[in-house]
């Protein structure tokens, strides 16, 4: 001890002023060596974060501005002569004789009152290129609602082809040479001149939202999906919901710790971490295969989410009864309650707003999902929205993997877009969540 | 739909014997409610317990079996020569017969043999229907004189209300052991067959990867190739680019965010975590492919280095960035749970944050950590979409993340996407790949959870 203390204390010596072990010239040295080092860790945490951050305002920033201009639509104004003789005669009610109408050339000769001067059949089929091809169908619909059009002149807005689309809105390069674009010359004069007169514009894509797919990129929509997505969503929760709070009551109030138990509790802890096309290989062989249900339905789709989801809000559904303090238990069960009684009307009251929370964001992942939904065949081209869980559909995820699968220009706005519209609902569900909680939190 | 009519009939039954039990054990009692054993809802439900559960698991059992049964009878129906079709070509005659009877098919477009078939096959629906309606109706109607007639003052209808509950609670806790038996059968199952068409070692160690089955017998190259090695390769390629995104960054985050973030920071930057732990796979998949890798190509290029358009650094990078915050959130859960007495005793012989962090805390952290790096692992290997849509189909064998790579979860969405004949060995192949990746996966799953289990409260 002593010889310690005599190496280190300063010794008593005449010019006794010699700076300490700790205020040398390398000491400081060193010091500031280990300040640098520890600026410099900070700023790697720093900027791990900023990097991540960073990364997700990239990725909404592209989608959003990607997906953005697939609200609007460019359209295009055009006077119709609904004339007899190419529909049908004056006072036809039969909607199929009324659908069969020849309402290319309607459209095409409205077009060309516009642009008298088009006369040779390439520049005719240019000109008819410039309104989409699903506008026939649209003005055939629109006629077949009300016969009393036949025979009259109507105006009408209708929207252009996706070439001229996504040229209008300038996501493609409008100051190539004429030979790389897919828009030619003269359609750059005529699009001029109708923006001139008013009869070009970007309008809202109502049918964006309210119709199905299509293999013209300004024709889809995705309501198909969204109802698709909606069945498939009910089903996973009326399967998930009540399974998953009954066996989170009993492992957690009821089952006894031994080994049954104990084989339950680590296989649901290992169900969370399987990769979930797994799940969708089990639906294709055990509800597809096994007991021949229909591919493609929502039905076999919310099955497959269900259990899939089933271990999330089982462990959520657990954390939430084990919040409720032993005292409620005990109080009600001096009150005389049975051991039920005590979990239905005091514990499962309070653990609620719990479950539910984590019921939601299970919920919010299985709305996300798309794996498991391709390989029980829900990955289709379906033009039909969907009106019970059994008809053929597919799911808002799976809609934007084919649109993103497809190589026309103009599905990039429209995948961005269903995106963008995935995104909100998730978020939606995400606030529901977190209000939920916020709300109805309490601290025993 | 007469089955979804029956179904609501029979919950209406449920309903209707709810109310007769209860009025039924008040009548007994003479109005003095002290006088029975349990509280008159409980007399309902016992009553609904008899004569809605037998009659719904009937009602579910017959759903679950029917197709399979009514096939059987039709294959016995079918003329000799259509039964000893090879089972792919016998399931399309079934499912034209069952389209004809549907009426998607006219039915006059049947020849001769299929057409009797065909009435047979309406025939046995309808009866299998009727007979369902009346057995169902039967045995809810009996179960309900049984319960009804079960009731008297004395009878202990909580109890047995309770017991009834109880089983149902249990078994609902089984559907989980259901599903993890529901995975390993079939994909073991499946797996088997493809094993009798392929030899395991082949798919194992093989190196050679091209599926494409001959449609006819007498094609080129009609064999198929299933070595699987280039598709782990690229697995492990993809996941292991991704950990070198998301360990560093996930790890320095939480570090931040525990050790020096201020409260406020922290509570907005969290949170933006999580929100990428939110974002659809798919979502991340489309940003791969239409923004990360054009760019990588683009930079790549640029430098004169020739990148692949599908590369797997893009599809890699992506993923890396998706389990940023697997790995952040649970590091930053173990090293809140380190101590703040070995962070005071390390911060009173004179270390500074960093020292403390890199001498003491992570430490005292590192099984949590490592089991979140090895759950965040897991994770890569399964994760189906963003390669699906960023990584490409090209089996190749190589470590240059810049090339083309394929991994096991594109193939098995690949070999399973669009219609297929369920015995081919391509189809099957994607359940024994499946099987691989479920090994794999709850393997490394089982890891983490046990160094968890081992390391826990350590300090407590």
């Amino acid at each position: 001890m002593t010889d310690i203390l005599a190496d280190t204390l300063p010794q008593a010596k005449p010019n006794a002023l010699r700076p300490g072990v700790h205020m040398t010239e390398e000491a400081t040295k060193r010091l500031k060596a280990r300040y640098a080092s520890e600026r410099r860790f900070k700023l790697i945490g720093l900027a791990a974060i900023l990097f991540s951050l960073a990364a997700l305002v990239i990725l909404l920033t592209t989608i959003a501005s990607n997906g953005f201009t697939a609200f609007q639509q460019t359209h295009v104004r055009l006077e119709l002569n609904l004339a007899a003789d190419q529909i049908a005669p004056v006072g036809t009610t039969d909607v199929r004789k009324i659908m069969q109408g020849n309402y290319g050339t309607i459209i095409l000769e409205a077009l060309q009152k516009k642009f008298p001067e088009v006369q040779s059949r390439g520049d005719r089929r240019r000109l008819q290129g410039l309104v989409s091809s699903g506008a026939e169908p649209q003005v055939a619909r629109m006629v077949a609602a009300d016969p009393a059009l036949i025979g009259q002149k109507i105006s009408i807005w209708l929207p252009t082809s996706s070439d001229i689309d996504v040229f209008v809105k300038g996501q493609v390069d409008t100051k190539a040479p004429e030979e790389q674009r897919r828009v030619k010359d003269n359609q750059v004069g005529w699009l001029n001149t109708l923006k001139a007169s008013g009869d070009l514009e970007l309008r809202f894509n109502t049918r964006f939202f309210t119709g199905a797919d299509s293999r013209e990129p300004e024709l889809v929509g995705i309501w198909g999906g969204v109802a698709g997505s909606f069945y498939t969503l009910v089903v996973t929760l009326l399967v998930a919901f009540p399974l998953g709070i009954m066996a989170a009551i009993y492992l957690e109030e009821f089952a006894p710790k031994n080994r049954w138990t104990e084989i339950i509790e680590v296989n649901i802890n290992n169900l969370a971490a399987v990769p979930s096309i797994v799940y969708g290989l089990l639906g294709l062989a055990v509800f597809i295969g096994f007991f021949g249900m229909p591919r493609s339905a929502p039905l076999v789709g919310g099955l497959v989410l269900a259990l899939m989801s089933l271990p999330v809000i089982i462990i959520a559904g657990r954390a939430a009864l084990r919040a409720v303090p032993p005292s409620i238990r005990q109080a009600a069960l001096g009150l005389g309650a049975s051991p039920l009684q005590v979990v239905l009307h005091h514990v499962l009251p309070l653990a609620m707003p719990g479950i539910l929370t984590g019921t939601i964001i299970a919920m919010a992942h299985a709305l996300g999902e798309t794996a498991p939904l391709l390989m029980i065949g829900m990955v289709a081209f379906i033009v039909d929205i969907p009106t019970t869980p059994v008809d053929a559909a597919t799911v808002l995820p799976v809609q934007i993997f084919m649109w993103a699968d497809s190589p026309e220009r103009g599905f990039v706005e429209k995948t961005s877009a269903a995106i963008i519209v995935l995104l909100v609902f998730l978020l939606l569900m995400n606030l529901a969540a977190i209000l939920l909680r916020k709300r109805f939190e309490r601290r025993w | 739909m007469s089955l979804s009519l029956l179904f609501v009939v029979l919950l209406g039954l449920a309903v209707v014997g709810y109310y007769m039990g209860k009025s039924r054990s008040l009548a007994l009692s003479g109005g003095k409610v002290r006088s029975l054993h349990s509280l008159p809802l409980f007399y309902g439900w016992y009553v609904v317990v008899w004569c809605g559960l037998p009659a719904l698991v009937l009602f579910g059992v017959w759903i679950a079996f029917e197709d399979a049964l009514v096939r059987q009878l039709v294959v016995a129906e079918l003329p000799e020569a259509i039964r000893r079709l090879p089972a792919d070509q016998l399931g399309l005659v079934i499912s034209d017969i069952r389209n004809m009877a549907y009426g998607n098919i006219p039915l006059d477009k049947a020849d001769a043999t299929i057409r009797p078939v065909v009435e047979h096959y309406i025939s046995l629906r309808q009866i299998g229907t009727t007979s369902l309606w009346v057995i169902a109706l039967a045995v809810g109607i009996a179960g309900l004189i049984f319960g009804r007639s079960r009731i008297h003052p004395d009878f202990r209808a909580r109890n047995k209300v309770e017991q009834a509950a109880n089983v149902l609670l249990i078994v609902s806790s089984t559907i989980a052991v259901m599903t993890t038996i529901g995975i390993v059968l079939s994909l073991v199952f499946e797996a088997l067959r493809f094993f009798h068409a392929v030899n395991p070692i082949e798919f194992l160690f093989g190196l050679n990867w091209s599926p494409q089955m001959a449609i006819r017998a007498d094609q080129v190259g009609s064999s198929g190739a299933f070595g699987a090695v280039p598709l782990f390769a690229g697995t492990l390629l993809i996941a292991a680019i991704a950990m070198i995104v998301a360990v560093p960054v996930g790890l320095m985050a939480a570090v931040y965010m525990a050790e020096y973030a201020a409260p406020k920071v922290r509570a907005f930057a969290k949170p933006a975590l999580e929100v990428l732990a939110g974002i659809p796979t798919v979502v991340y998949g489309f940003f791969a492919a239409l923004t990360v890798a054009p760019f990588i190509r683009d930079a790549g290029e640029s430098i004169g280095l020739a990148v692949a358009s599908q590369s797997a650094l893009a599809a890699g990078l992506v993923m890396g960035i998706m389990i940023i915050p697997f790995v952040s959130s649970l590091s930053d859960d173990v090293i809140n749970a380190v101590p703040q007495s070995l962070r005071d005793g390390s911060y009173g012989l004179g270390a500074t944050r960093s020292e403390t962090i890199k001498r003491v805390i992570l430490p005292a952290a590192l099984p949590g950590i490592a089991a979140s790096v090895i759950l965040a692992f897991s994770r890569a290997l399964g994760e189906t979409m963003i390669v699906v849509m960023a990584a490409g189909l090209a089996a190749n064998l190589t470590a240059n993340p810049l090339s083309a790579v394929t991994t096991v979860t594109v193939h098995i969405a690949a070999l399973l996407v669009g219609d297929q004949e369920f015995d081919s060995p391509k189809t099957l192949a994607a359940f024994a790949l499946g099987l691989v990746l479920f090994i794999v996966t709850l393997s490394l799953n089982i890891v983490a959870l046990r160094i968890v289990k081992k390391y826990r409260e350590q300090y407590d």
